[in-house]
């Protein structure tokens, strides 16, 4: 059988092959890594029949051009994303978002942009015929771990896919954009560390995302954060979502691919229901705070994925 | 045992084990790290993601989906630590270097007052002990250096530290997995990879815990050295 397969005709900014990530490793320096924005990942394997750990494409801002080359497959593409299907007899279809399209040999897709979005994902039936490492599929640029040699997908790469279209329907799911700019967060391990005025400060006023954001951090720039007792601390290990202030004062938010361990005190922790909601912010957006506790933390979390479970169920056939 | 227990966040708990860091700590922290990896590779505790040990501090995090804070502070209080076995999973190593791939010590010859050779043989006698692996995937902290040694970080560190190089901190001593920018004062360079991307079952060749002895090859023998 010949291979089905995409050829990258423009690769994007950075398209990495990425799953829900790859556990058990962080005391060898390994961070979980994964994709970003989970809700996104998950529904776009959903959408098109996979399993819920099926990788997929992420991709940042502008996504890659991929022409089909041989066989047919289905794909869908979620986030909030501008894109574009291009059939071989060059009629061209406006895509939408949240729902699953058949692809002929020499279609392609182009992947324009995300909208007010860092992130979006396209997934193809059956998933991609990429190398697991320790289990999982996800990349790590930096240090060169997962598929594609720990790579970006990169211009005229050959992207297989692991098997023919088979269901016949479409389907699709029904998502809200959600805007909200304030993030809920706990105190952090090192909470005490700052001044009163700091800490006011950082629950009431508003933190701009700076340039200076990738996969592993996301810096801010806003009121500086006063350290009255360390501005380093013993190295410890680091969870995702850690608020960790430099002696510069500028807080920087850590994120997927952060370093497993680092010693600047850390301010807050962004809560798990809200993460993937911070992640998709853009440079230029400004953030706010809120301080909440760990019961409601736990609360908004199972909300959440209710809320996801309900859109899960709501997927509709296109007819 | 550990002092304290607390959430980071709404899913990791820290046990802290005080302020003070020493082998005898870090002995604990990884015994109960040891522990814990077990248990949940048994599924006597569920929905663990990550075990992360550091100097005087374990991080445990976990799939809320799965369990949830209180659930792991329940589990870790019911644990009897005089039953763990301290010495269990600790390997010896010695680890090839050439001091000839050194870029550092001439100026540390100067700031510590020792000859180059002496430094290097102090280094080269260390019997050292690996407190934690990590900041990127396979980077060792090992401990305790002599504190004739003891140095501070480059007032500017270097854009591009190889791979392979060894390196000296305060008494820490390290390995660069990975051309990477560093500050660390270089005394110089194995030929061992300690962290391999292709090697699925263990990616990285030390653990916390493990004790490491270097072994001087020369220039000829680190260039002919196989990894295979």
């Amino acid at each position: 059988m010949t291979d089905i397969f995409f050829k990258v005709l423009r690769p994007g900014i950075n398209s990495t092959f990425q799953d829900e990530g790859r556990f058990g490793l962080q005391h060898f320096g390994v961070p979980p890594g994964g994709c970003m924005d989970h809700k996104s990942f998950l529904l776009s394997n959903i959408l098109v029949g996979n399993s819920k750990n099926q990788g997929v494409i992420e991709f940042a801002y502008q996504g890659p051009l991929l022409k089909l080359i041989k066989g047919n497959t289905k794909i869908a593409i979620t986030g909030n994303t501008h894109f574009k299907i291009i059939n071989s007899n060059k009629n061209v279809l406006e895509g939408a978002c949240n729902r699953s399209y058949d692809l002929k040999e020499g279609d392609q897709v182009d992947i324009l942009a995300t909208k007010n979005s860092a992130y979006g994902y396209l997934s193809v039936e059956g998933g991609f015929k990429i190398e697991s490492f320790c289990n999982s599929v996800s990349t790590l640029v930096k240090a060169q771990i997962g598929p594609n040699g720990g790579k970006k997908i990169n211009i005229d790469d050959q992207i297989i896919i692991n098997k023919a279209n088979k269901q016949k329907n479409n389907y699709k799911a029904t998502i809200s954009f959600d805007s909200a700019n304030t993030i809920r967060v706990l105190k952090g391990s090192q909470y005490n560390y700052f001044s009163d005025e700091s800490k006011k400060n950082f629950f009431s006023q508003s933190y701009k995302i700076t340039n200076l954001t990738d996969r592993m951090g996301m810096r801010l720039q806003g009121p500086t954060l006063k350290n009255i007792i360390n501005t380093n601390i013993r190295s410890e290990g680091i969870t995702k979502g850690a608020i960790q202030v430099p002696a510069d004062g500028q807080p920087i938010i850590l994120l997927t691919d952060h370093p497993t361990i680092g010693g600047y005190p850390k301010i807050a922790n962004v809560i798990s229901a809200d993460y993937d909601l911070l992640v998709q912010k853009i440079p230029g957006t400004s953030i706010s705070f809120k301080c909440i506790d760990l019961e409601e933390a736990e609360q908004l979390y199972k909300k959440r994925y209710d809320n996801i479970s309900k859109i899960i169920k709501d997927i509709k056939k296109i007819n | 045992m550990f002092k304290k227990l607390s959430n980071i966040g709404d899913s990791a708990i820290v046990c802290d084990f005080g302020e003070n860091v020493n082998q005898s700590v870090n002995n604990g922290v990884i015994k109960l790290f040891n522990y814990i990896k077990n248990q949940s590779a048994l599924r006597n505790i569920e929905g663990i993601l990550n075990c992360t040990p550091s100097y005087n501090k374990l991080i445990i995090s976990f799939d809320l989906k799965i369990t949830n804070s209180k659930k792991v502070f329940n589990f870790i209080n019911s644990i009897n630590f005089s039953n763990l076995n301290l010495d269990q999973n600790k390997k010896k190593w010695t680890i090839p270097i050439c001091y000839d791939f050194e870029m550092d010590l001439t100026n540390m010859s100067k700031k510590l007052k020792i000859d180059k050779e002496e430094i290097i043989y102090i280094h080269s006698k260390s019997i050292l002990f690996v407190y934690m692996i990590g900041f990127v995937p396979g980077h060792p902290f090992m401990g305790d250096l002599d504190s004739k040694l003891f140095l501070n970080r480059l007032k500017t560190p270097r854009v591009k530290v190889p791979p392979g190089s060894v390196g000296i901190v305060e008494n820490f001593c390290n390995i660069y997995p990975y051309e990477s920018p560093g500050g660390w004062n270089i005394i110089g360079k194995t030929p061992i990879k300690i962290f391999n991307n292709k090697n699925n079952l263990k990616p990285c060749l030390f653990s916390p815990g493990d004790i490491i002895k270097f072994k001087s090859i020369s220039k000829k023998d680190f260039e002919s050295f196989n990894n295979d």
